[in-house]
């Protein structure tokens, strides 16, 4: 077996040296009525070929995005990653590297998630944040649990903008851990009212920009009315090329930011794994989830970096811990970190225009075809629409005809009839003109 | 600017006798990094991008005001920036890395090349079924081998790492249990659990109980005291959360009778699958009377530790738990494989979402790899190898550092710091000595169980001669510490880029980013 350096005669040897006669003497405290004699029911090993073989046959049986016209989003969007990117996380010293708990010898992770916490800082306008979380929906499921710390208040209220897998995430944690939530309805119109819902009881109010509907709003004005109430704003980004372009959470007043980092340097996968983003102010840093790295200095004065403010974390305070996360995303932070470096302050802001331009050029055209109709009145890379009759069937169809049309609201609400129409399509700077002709052609035909 | 480099020369470098300070802060491969934010050139730009067309905005005045603040660097910047930090870690692939609990083992790159493969890769969560219908066989054929290891009828793919494995299986116990109409109010953890066991439970609204281990001497140390057990189990206890192989590296012998006594508690058991590893493909735990088990894709099967993630926690779910289990499911339909994505109709049962979209497919494609390489003859390989050199690690050691427990040990062997004893060495100093020749720290003090431990686990991909190597390091730097050079201890490391950081400062005045010298400052300058 090639990932096994012990020969035979190691083996032997070492038995000898343990003064067993067998392997199984080893395993002799083992109650025999549990172990397993001989070899468990599966395949036998195999080499290199026979497995790229095995497991190219699987992935052939898939579309890939890049082959086809390409319109979706919903929380994980298809972007060009630079190929550096991919060849700088996959240098063996940062992929085989543990938790840079001992930190004279991981001071290359150390330094990179300092600059990852920095650059999400920047981004999202606030002014701390941690070393990753999971994923962008457990990201804000922790960001109520920690409204509820920094408040001792035990109520949030989930905007109907919120996306679905988030709010359901936020529903499983809240029922174990006994929040009380408010989840509002899908508002693809939005309207809500959400500023007549917070009360005493109130920790937070989650909302998200852009929404679930691709719509951009401002919080401003909310984030006002429960600072006045004594409640946090606690906003979302499942798109955080968004922030390239868009005032960010920091500016309107959001108390915590919880994020999706996948855009940056991280491929589509399937949906994991990606890298959760999770801001707040520097006040409520104690009371904040996850890993984070802070500068000090070495035994000779030089600057250098340390995991900080471990007492909050589950190795230290055990059942005491602000949350029970240990593992992180540090490889998709750092895929995230090289690719906002690459891009910079001009790059960034260039992706984002192109992609806004993208978008725009693409809702003109769709929203052109007989009975199609823009829910948006501002909107990024990613924008709603009516349809004159039920998307999904619609989007099977055109996946059919090797187009990939976007998502369907009814994929997260198969219930609602109100909501059936209605169609996510995101176009970022992957999209060409023919694509876009492609897509407009072809869900006229379907139309028809 | 290099503001870094400054910091260095404005420090002279204390107690450094081996040479004189260089010109740079550099010490030949020892490159001094700036942050990026210390390298702008604004404007500058590693992507070319095309502009973008002319459009009317539809940001409608929500568009960003100010600057963002991001440095400028061109692509040959960025990537000597970072291939320099990489410069600066530990790895395995680069030597042993003995941390115990942790499996630190060989990441093969096949994994890598598969998990890139484009129709895993470059595949939307979201895309209709129809057009995923490898990815779905992926993940079901990955599901048969765990449950086939592990014994168990189901299992969860979407917990994003061990402790997220932790938070199913208890989300899910609590669940059937209020199914039973049974509210219980306790879980049971033993006192040399990993810290994520008791911040489970306290996240899903129980209170923590600590279960004794056996003290050194008398039987079954360093495993559960089983009548201890006994008396704190109860009405009220919904269930007991093991490791086994425990976290001293013990196999938990009493196991069956544990599992008897917590289900006719009416609780569950529980277990921690941070050392399955120890037991793959020679010990079921279903057979062992587990109920609920997180395997970490990231230890046993091989996917990076990547500094700190992404992990991947599937569960394997006992039938009565099954039912409970977190969305989505895959289905076998009509038309090909199909995914529950809502918990409702027949997941109504079901505890709902943990995660967005459906679990860690890049991991789930490289832990098949590692899986279809080893085969069912491989994995039991795995799991003799890695007890071997564990032993053989015990055997070598045990005279010159104190085995906290006697007899033979699972994958990891534990040691306590009496052999420190009056040497004025601590366990932390020691671990630090052993970064200066070559080698990462094993895990320090925990568990918590014994006195100022150690705690190797090997694996199995060390040679022999990498095993005698580490053993010949450890047992010259015990002799040292006993020959009355404490301070030269208390002084390591000192080979390393940095030497030991002062954590202390950075807790109490936490600098946590990067922020722009103020300009006042740099016009006097």
């Amino acid at each position: 077996m090639r990932y096994l350096p012990l020969t035979d005669a190691d083996r032997r040897d070492m038995l000898a040296a343990v003064g067993v006669d067998s392997i199984d003497a080893l395993f002799a405290e083992v109650p025999p009525a549990a172990q397993h004699e001989g070899l468990l029911d599966l395949p036998r090993a195999m080499g290199e070929l026979e497995v790229e073989r095995r497991l190219a046959a699987m992935a052939s049986k898939n579309t890939v995005a890049g082959a086809v016209p390409f319109f979706l989003g919903a929380g994980a969007y298809r972007h060009h990653v630079p190929a550096s990117v991919d060849h700088l996380i996959q240098r063996g010293e940062f992929l085989t590297s543990y938790t840079p708990y001992q930190p004279e010898v991981s001071q290359g992770t150390l330094q990179y998630l300092f600059e990852f916490q920095t650059q999400v800082a920047l981004l999202t306008g606030m002014e701390v944040a941690n070393a990753s979380l999971y994923d962008g929906a457990t990201a804000c499921a922790e960001a109520v649990a920690m409204a509820g710390r920094v408040t001792r208040r035990n109520k949030a209220v989930l905007s109907g903008g919120l996306h679905p897998h988030y709010r359901a995430v936020c529903e499983t944690y809240a029922r174990f851990s006994g929040e009380e939530l408010l989840v509002q309805d899908p508002a693809p119109a939005g309207g809500e009212d959400l500023a007549k819902l917070i009360d005493a009881d109130t920790s937070c109010v989650v909302v998200q920009n852009p929404d679930f509907y691709g719509e951009i709003r401002d919080y401003s004005a909310l984030a006002q009315l429960c600072h006045q109430k004594g409640a946090l704003l606690v906003v979302v980004v499942t798109e955080i090329l968004s922030l390239g372009a868009v005032t960010p959470p920091g500016e309107m007043g959001a108390d915590i930011v919880a994020a999706e980092g996948q855009s940056f340097g991280n491929a589509l996968n399937f949906g994991g794994p990606y890298v959760g983003l999770f801001a707040s102010r520097e006040k409520f840093v104690r009371q904040m989830p996850g890993r984070l790295v802070g500068e000090t200095v070495d035994a000779e004065g030089r600057r250098g970096w340390a995991l900080t403010l471990s007492t909050r974390e589950q190795h230290i305070r055990r059942e005491k811990a602000t949350s029970n996360i240990c593992t992180n995303a540090g490889l998709c932070a750092l895929a995230f970190t090289i690719h906002l470096s690459l891009l910079g302050e001009a790059g960034l802001t260039r992706l984002a225009r192109l992609n806004h331009a993208t978008a725009v050029s693409t809702a003109e055209r769709l929203a052109a075809i007989p009975g199609v109709k823009l829910v948006n009145r501002r909107f990024f890379n990613e924008f709603a629409l009516h349809l004159p009759r039920a998307a999904a069937p619609v989007v099977d169809a055109l996946a059919t005809r090797g187009i990939l049309a976007g998502v369907p609201v009814s994929r997260f609400y198969p219930d609602r009839a109100d909501l059936a129409d209605l169609l996510l399509v995101a176009a970022t700077e992957t999209v060409t003109a023919d694509d876009i002709e492609r897509l407009a052609t072809g869900l006229a035909e379907v139309l028809r | 600017m290099n503001e870094w480099s400054k910091a260095v020369s404005g420090h002279p470098i204390a107690g450094h006798t081996a040479s004189t300070p260089t010109i740079s802060g550099n010490r030949g491969l020892q490159i001094e990094e700036p942050l990026i934010f210390e390298q702008d050139s604004p404007g500058h730009c590693g992507v070319d991008l095309p502009e973008a067309p002319a459009v009317r905005s539809r940001l409608g005045g929500l568009d960003r005001k100010g600057p963002i603040g991001l440095p400028g660097l061109s692509e040959p910047q960025v990537v000597r920036h970072f291939t320099r930090l990489s410069q600066k870690n530990y790895a395995i692939d680069t030597g042993l890395y003995p941390l115990g609990s942790c499996t630190m083992k060989h990441n093969p790159r096949l994994n890598e090349k598969m998990a890139r493969l484009p129709g895993f890769a470059d595949v939307h969560p979201l895309q209709p079924v129809s057009t995923v219908q490898g990815t779905l066989e992926l993940i079901d054929t990955l599901a048969y081998w765990l449950k086939t290891l592990t014994g168990m009828p189901a299992v969860a793919l979407s917990p994003a790492a061990g402790a997220h494995g932790e938070l199913c299986g208890i989300m899910t116990i609590r669940a059937a249990l209020e199914a039973r109409g049974d509210k219980r109010s306790r879980i049971l953890v033993p006192e040399s659990a990993h810290g994520t066991n008791p911040a489970t439970a306290a996240a899903c609204g129980y209170s923590v109980e600590a279960i004794p281990a056996n003290p050194k001497g008398t039987k079954n140390q360093g495993r559960v005291d089983l009548a201890a057990l006994k008396t704190k189990l109860g009405p009220d206890v919904a269930a007991l959360m093991l490791t086994n192989p425990n976290t001293c590296g013990l196999f938990e012998d009493e196991i069956l009778d544990i599992a008897a006594a917590v289900h006719e508690a009416g609780a569950f058991f529980y277990c921690d699958g941070a050392n399955f590893n120890a037991i793959v493909g020679r010990v079921r735990p279903a057979e062992l009377g587990i109920d609920a088990l997180h395997i970490n894709l990231h230890k046993t099967f091989s996917t990076p530790h990547g500094g700190g993630g992404p992990g991947s926690g599937p569960v394997a779910l006992g039938a009565e738990l099954a039912p409970h289990a977190p969305v989505p499911w895959i289905v076998h339909g009509a038309n090909g494989l199909n995914l529950v994505e809502c918990a409702s109709g027949d997941a109504a049962r079901s505890i709902g979402r943990l995660k967005g979209f459906h679990g860690q497919m890049g991991m789930f494609v490289r832990a098949l790899a590692y899986m279809m390489s080893h085969g069912a003859d491989g994995l039991r390989q795995v799991a003799e190898d890695a007890v071997l050199n564990a032993n053989y690690l015990r055997v070598k050691l045990a005279g010159a550092l104190s085995l906290a427990f006697p007899g033979t040990c699972m994958h990891e062997v534990l040691f306590d710091d009496a052999f420190l004893k009056d040497t004025g060495v601590t366990t932390l100093d020691f671990a630090k000595a052993l970064i200066d020749e070559g080698f990462h720290p094993m895990t320090m003090y925990f568990p918590l169980v014994v006195h100022g431990a150690l705690l190797i686990e090997p694996t199995e991909t060390e040679s022999k001669a990498s095993l005698d190597q580490f053993a010949t390091v450890l047992n010259g730097l015990a002799a040292r510490a006993k020959a009355g050079d404490a301070s030269a201890f208390r002084a390591a490391p000192k080979l390393t880029p940095r030497r030991r950081l002062d954590e202390t400062t950075a807790a109490r005045k936490p600098i946590l980013r990067w922020r722009p010298a103020p300009v006042q400052q740099q016009a006097a300058e």
